[in-house]
């Protein structure tokens, strides 16, 4: 059996086995060691929740810290990922994207296609997601749909620790600029992940739990809240489908419309904000191309259209609950012309 | 230069620090218990900075702030009821509950915010000082920023800017030491961020950030060129910070009893205390009703937030527009 591990360590492991394996690997952004240039400990933080803890003392000068200057040195992760190296860059949270995202969306994402298809960016871009801190509007997004809109990238979102480490060493592997996306409430999630080192294609999707109702299809933390109303379902006699498609761009159609076609019924859960989030992407999808398998319109589960909010009263409204998963269940189930 | 400033103005100085240091030292408490959610970032330790800045200022001059926020909103005159309630997530909070500690702000007051974004406030003082020449007021727009957002693009932009365009703009920069975990020491290429105001074609000084008639002649004398249209300044205040980037920061990045030497020996509140009663500007005993005051009036603030509801199901939606139409 093997052990259990965090999907914080998970990721971690992921990082270390890679800089381990290829020494064109480096590891750069804000406090990434944590206290570099004080008289305090030296990996003070390795993260500011801790995620790069430990690399500065096995890898030492390819780890460094960072200025807080995302344009400048997200860019400069790129332009030393197209020079030859293997970039894992750090955007803290992906609510910051605004100030560096230039460098990413015209300029990584597009060398191959402008260059005439002569250039190689393999950077890994890692920033976090995710409501439910309390952090409010400006921490607390789930911005992937922004970078999935874009030729260019690939986009991961892991929901478990193993599908962390494995999509992370194939991430940094690949050699398409990456931005790999953490729920910050997922850091602490503990399962079995194997010791050596494994990787999972980008591009496949995960039946989490089989079912001939109704498919689901669930993001990151989504996939949890998921499974909790999936858990209550059941002992009512409703039997779901979850699929996690654990990469947005590129995304796996075929294990979804496989799915709808059994089952003619779809409920999409995604944390991010409702317009153009990957739960409207994957409607379409599905609209466009299993028209004849549905049985009911598909329903999407999102939040309201307003930024996150900071008081946790309302914060609780906004973040997508089992109960409204269930309820959204039970809609597509009762539907009728 | 003490002579200078009336004693009126003195005891609203020490006022104003004293309301930041007790308010925030109060928070700091209060988030322990677990009751404040989300994250808070303390200024204690910097009230100079911010007294010394903005006794100068009236309503009509804009301030932005950083994630560090509640020394300028205090200083700008921003009631301290709503602050507390608003840091608590209470729908009385002057956000509505729904900006938190970083983002508290008050346009009427000319407050632009707290920003959860570093170096987000300098873009937004380009615009307030431009509005400013363009309707020719004689208004003036204050950035603070940290050693942190020093190095942020949108900072340096923001300084070129303001140069080219000659605006009513002061940027300053309050250095204590840290961005987060980072010491300025490794982060800041040059040792004085004062440095960068040659780089983009302003004047810069550099003061003693625990010493508020420093502070104050330094923003007297950049306030005074901007409202007279002479353009923008910048000044690097050296201050120092008691407690962590953010409550729950063990600080492990810091040297031992750094913090503690910081508290005996560089305490603004004690310095001001020190030269005033030494000069026979004011007495312990008026500022001993100062503190007594103050500390009725965080404690009032407190139980005005524990006690006010949060808000409702219904606040959910609104305000994301102005018009629904």
């Amino acid at each position: 059996m093997a052990r259990k591990i965090s999907f914080k360590q998970a990721i971690n492991e992921a990082i270390a086995q890679e800089m381990g394996r290829d020494e064109t690997v480096i590891v750069m952004g804000e406090d990434n060691v944590g206290g570099m240039g004080g008289d305090g400990e030296r990996d003070a933080w390795g993260g500011v929740l801790g995620v790069t803890k430990g690399l500065y003392g096995k890898y030492g000068d390819r780890v460094m810290d960072t200025p807080i200057s995302e344009s400048a040195f997200v860019g400069a992760a790129i332009g030393a990922a197209a020079c030859g190296l293997r970039p894992v860059v750090e955007l803290m949270f992906v609510d910051f994207m605004g100030v560096c995202f230039d460098q990413i969306f015209n300029q990584a994402a597009k060398f191959r296609y402008m260059f005439g298809g002569k250039a190689v960016t393999p950077v890994v871009v890692r920033t976090m997601i995710g409501a439910g801190f309390r952090a409010a509007a400006q921490h607390s997004q789930c911005l992937y749909s922004l970078f999935t809109h874009i030729p260019g990238l690939k986009c991961v979102v892991p929901s478990s620790p193993y599908d962390a480490k494995g999509l992370l060493i194939q991430s940094i592997r690949d050699n398409d600029p990456v931005i790999f996306f953490e729920h910050k409430l997922l850091y602490g999630l503990e399962s079995e992940v194997p010791e050596e080192s494994y990787t999972i294609p980008l591009g496949e999707a995960n039946i989490v739990r089989e079912g001939d109702d109704v498919t689901i299809v669930a993001i990151a933390r989504m996939v949890h809240v998921a499974q909790q109303a999936a858990e209550e379902l059941a002992k009512e006699g409703i039997h779901v489908e979850i699929i996690d498609p654990r990469t947005t761009s590129p995304l796996d159609e075929e294990t979804i419309l496989d799915s709808v076609a059994r089952t003619g019924r779809l409920v999409v859960v995604d944390e991010s904000h409702p317009r153009c989030n990957m739960a409207t992407d994957i409607a379409a999808l599905v609209a466009q191309k299993a028209f004849g398998d549905l049985k009911s319109p598909v329903t999407m589960v999102s939040g309201p259209h307003v930024p996150v909010p900071f008081s946790d009263a309302l914060e609780d409204l906004y973040i997508p609950s089992p109960a409204k998963v269930k309820n959204a269940v039970k809609e597509v189930l009762e539907y009728a012309k | 230069m003490t002579t200078e400033i009336n004693k009126e103005l003195l005891l609203r100085a020490y006022r104003m620090m004293r309301r930041i240091r007790e308010f925030e030292e109060r928070v700091h408490v209060e988030f322990a218990t677990g009751e404040i959610p989300g994250f808070v970032h303390l200024y204690a330790g910097e009230e100079a900075s911010a007294t010394g800045v903005c006794l100068h200022l009236r309503k009509e001059d804009y301030v932005a702030s950083t994630h560090r926020g509640h020394g300028h909103c205090i200083a700008k005159g921003m009631a301290l009821r709503s602050m507390m309630a608003e840091i608590y997530g209470k729908k009385s909070g002057i956000c509505g509950g729904k900006g938190g500690s970083m983002h508290v702000a008050d346009l009427a007051l000319g407050m632009m915010g707290a920003n959860g974004i570093v170096g987000g406030g300098g873009p937004l003082i380009c615009g307030a000082a431009l509005a400013a020449k363009i309707k020719k007021t004689d208004h003036v727009a204050i950035c603070f920023f940290g050693d942190g957002g020093s190095n942020q693009g949108t900072i340096l932009e923001s300084l070129n800017l303001a140069s080219v365009l000659q605006l009513p703009a002061i940027f300053v920069a309050e250095n204590n030491g840290y961005a987060e975990s980072t010491s300025s020491r490794w982060a800041v290429a040059t040792g004085n961020i004062a440095d960068r105001g040659a780089a983009f074609g302003m004047p810069a000084a550099i003061v003693d950030g625990h010493d508020f008639f420093a502070v104050y002649e330094a923003a007297g004398e950049s306030i005074q060129r901007a409202r007279s249209g002479g353009g923008p300044s910048l000044i690097e205040v050296k201050v120092n910070r008691y407690f962590g980037h953010f409550e729950g920061d063990q600080q492990s990045y810091r040297g031992p009893d750094e913090v503690k030497k910081l508290r005996e020996t560089k305490d603004c509140l004690v310095l001001f205390r020190g030269r005033v009663t030494k000069q026979n500007l004011l007495t312990n005993k008026e500022l001993d009703e100062i503190d007594a005051e103050v500390s009725n009036e965080v404690q009032d603030a407190v139980a005005f937030a524990k006690q006010s509801p949060k808000p409702q199901a219904s606040d959910l939606l609104t305000d994301v527009y102005i018009a629904y139409a």
